[in-house]
């Protein structure tokens, strides 16, 4: 176990900023800690680190308790949203700090940074300042400058924040790449989803100082553990219903609801792939039409408009747009394959269940 | 042929003009205009008037207390600023807004209060000139008078910087290992330097031309602690107008000479800086 957290809390006077957190992060882990801004997870980061003393809690790296041990010597790397790169020192002596502190010799330090340097691509800008440098160049400097000390784990926040769309990509990648190349336990910090998904082992979901859920992309997508999750990873349609005899209903879309008062609300969520779509109109219970689509790399984000005006997203590889003909403003039918109860936002969710035929909802209301 | 950049605002033409203007209007004319006076004199006459044994000691007198109170300003401005920006403490408001006392106080004033604080009956005269510190109608009462108007001139040039400091700077120098003395060493006392050579400066330059508490503290005795501003005025006192002009002419070259290494020391400090 490389970092484990048992019922961490912070508070900033008032202000709970995270709350009874327990988790732990595996050697060489690629972690992801996710949530929207103010979720408390730049403080956890910064008490790994020591920046920032628990009001509760104990924290462990590889085995042993940090609590009272300085930023110091903890022997980590840490790399800072805006990188703080030391203005007044060139590429080399910012990189090299760290090993000047531990003594290192002057022949080694060379080594090491030179080595650095080509890991991170940086050739031939050691004598740079770091004004002298791109946003992407600066980073990768805060990079080498934190791994330098071999530190046991590496910690990043918001990694990505400052770049433009195009570069975070190929820096999302190249992330990826150098965790696997140097194995380094490594803890980055993002508000983006698509972006925690994409790039690590498993993901932290954190929301108001508390720890959601925690698990591999697959599992939160999957398997959201509340609400919260559901609707922050991936997207997801949410619809009120109204139940009335057993059957919930939103626009002319009926679910199932046994167990429920008559005249009461229900929440249900469905992921977009559940939206099944076809271009016989006799195929599926619904008709909807074709309002937007959106091409999101090999896949497509539909917006369908039913006839009673409620709007479902749904999602499709490009073959199947072209296998069903699909445009804009084409009429289609419908279905909902399958659908979870939504209760109040931090409880966990109901299981998923599967929508029948229209047909037999039918028997349902008829009696 | 290259392309004329392109400008947001219109009317560089117009600022340029109202600069240049206001520049010979300002500085260049009455400057050119003491030149061309002293020019009146002849050469062996003008290298006699200013290099009296008088004038001599008066421009070191001028020189050099305002070297050191200058430097005075740099070290404990410094300070004061740090103290000021980086501690939350009760009074600190106050604290602050008596930074400003110096600019605000007329110098006759100051130098009166100086000069009776510090003579051997004063405050702290009565305590201090009994230790062999003389505070009044010395060299050493002209430096406390000069570190005393010079101070805000340091600490205000300072004092947004330090905001400005970064502070996740400090904190990665901690991740990386490095103690508090090495950090300040090695990260911010460089970053901080170019703005403290120019607060240094300034409090210099203040010091060069002030007059008005001196006259008070310093007993203005030649050869021992007259000023050379109060030279000036001593020699047009005597009607001796191209005299004072000469000795002026040449407290303008030399005081000109030091800001122009002051600024070569300040971009030398800042070379790594855009
Ligand atoms: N030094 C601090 N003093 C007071 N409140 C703070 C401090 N640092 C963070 N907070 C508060 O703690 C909460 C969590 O902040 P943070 O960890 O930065 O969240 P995130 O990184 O997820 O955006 C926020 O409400 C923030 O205002
Ligand atoms: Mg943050």
């Amino acid at each position: 176990m490389s970092i484990e957290l048992k019922s961490v809390s912070k508070q900033f006077g008032e202000v709970a900023a995270v709350n009874n957190v327990t988790f732990s992060v595996n050697e060489g882990e690629l972690l992801a800690l996710l949530g929207p801004s103010g979720g408390g997870k730049t403080t956890v980061l910064r008490m790994i680190a020591g920046l920032e003393v628990p009001t509760e809690g104990d924290i462990y790296i590889r085995g042993q308790r940090v609590n009272d041990i300085k930023v110091q010597k903890r022997n980590i790397g840490f790399v800072f949203q805006n990188y703080a790169l030391f203005q007044n020192m060139n590429v080399f002596k910012n990189i090299a700090f760290g090993l000047k502190i531990k003594k290192w010799k002057s022949a080694d330090i060379k080594a090491r940074v030179r080595e650095l340097l080509e890991l991170l691509g940086l050739e031939g800008l050691d004598k740079r300042y770091p004004h002298q440098l791109s946003g992407g160049q600066r980073q990768r400097v805060a990079i080498a400058r934190a791994l330098a000390p071999k530190p046991s784990v590496l910690l990043l926040d918001e990694p990505f924040g400052a770049v433009d769309a195009k570069i975070r990509q190929e820096l999302r990648e190249w992330l990826v790449r150098l965790h696997h190349d140097l194995n380094v336990t490594t803890l980055f910090v993002t508000h983006d989803q698509e972006e925690a998904m994409e790039v690590s082992n498993r993901i932290v979901i954190f929301s108001r100082g508390n720890l959601e859920q925690i698990g591999t992309p697959r599992d939160v997508y999957e398997q959201p553990a509340n609400e919260f999750v559901a609707r922050f990873i991936g997207v997801m349609n949410v619809l009120e219903l109204e139940v009335f005899k057993n059957v919930g209903r939103a626009g002319e879309l009926q679910f199932p609801a046994p167990g429920y008062a008559d005249g009461e609300r229900i929440r249900i969520g469905f992921r977009p792939f559940s939206v099944q779509i076809s271009s016989d109109l006799n195929q599926f219970p619904y008709q909807a039409v074709v309002r937007q689509t959106y091409f999101l790399g090999v896949m497509l984000r539909l917006e369908l408009e039913l006839e009673s005006g409620l709007l479902l997203r749904s999602r499709m590889s490009k073959e199947e747009y072209a296998n069903l003909a699909l445009y804009d403003g084409k009429k289609v039918s419908l279905q909902i394959r399958n659908y979870r109860i939504l209760s109040r936002e931090h409880e966990p969710l109901g299981p998923e269940l599967t929508a029948p035929e229209k047909s037999s909802l039918f028997v349902g209301e008829g009696i | 042929m290259a392309a004329q950049r392109f400008r947001v605002l219109p009317g560089f033409g117009l600022t340029m003009g109202f600069t240049l203007f206001y520049l010979s209007a300002i500085v260049i004319i009455p400057i050119a205009a003491l030149f061309l006076k002293s020019f009146q004199l002849s050469w062996a006459d003008f290298w006699r008037v200013v290099t009296t044994d008088r004038a001599m000691a008066a421009y070191k007198l001028t020189f050099g207390a305002s070297l050191i109170a200058a430097l005075i300003n740099a070290i404990f401005g410094t300070i004061l600023a740090w103290v000021l920006v980086r501690y939350t403490f009760p009074g600190k408001k106050f604290i602050d807004a008596l930074v400003d006392f110096p600019f605000a106080l007329p110098t006759a004033v100051a130098g009166l209060t100086l000069s009776n604080l510090f003579a051997g009956n004063g405050w702290l005269g009565q305590f201090l000139v009994p230790l062999g510190i003389k505070g009044a109608f010395t060299p050493l009462g002209v430096i406390i008078a000069l570190t005393f108007v010079g101070m805000p001139f340091a600490v205000r040039t300072l004092q947004p910087v330090l905001e400005n400091l970064d502070r996740g700077v400090e904190e990665v120098a901690a991740t990386l290992g490095a103690g508090r003395l090495r950090t300040f060493v090695k990260i911010i006392a460089p970053t901080l330097l170019p703005t403290i050579i120019t607060g240094f400066a300034l409090s210099f330059a203040r010091a060069v031309g002030e007059y008005g508490s001196i006259v008070f503290i310093s007993g203005n005795k030649p050869f021992q602690t007259e000023i050379a501003p109060y030279l000036i005025v001593f020699r047009l006192e005597e009607y001796d107008y191209l005299g004072a002009t000469a000795i002026a002419a040449v407290l303008l070259v030399i005081s000109f000479v030091i800001l122009a290494v002051i600024n070569y020391l300040e971009s030398w400090a800042g070379r790594y800086q855009r």
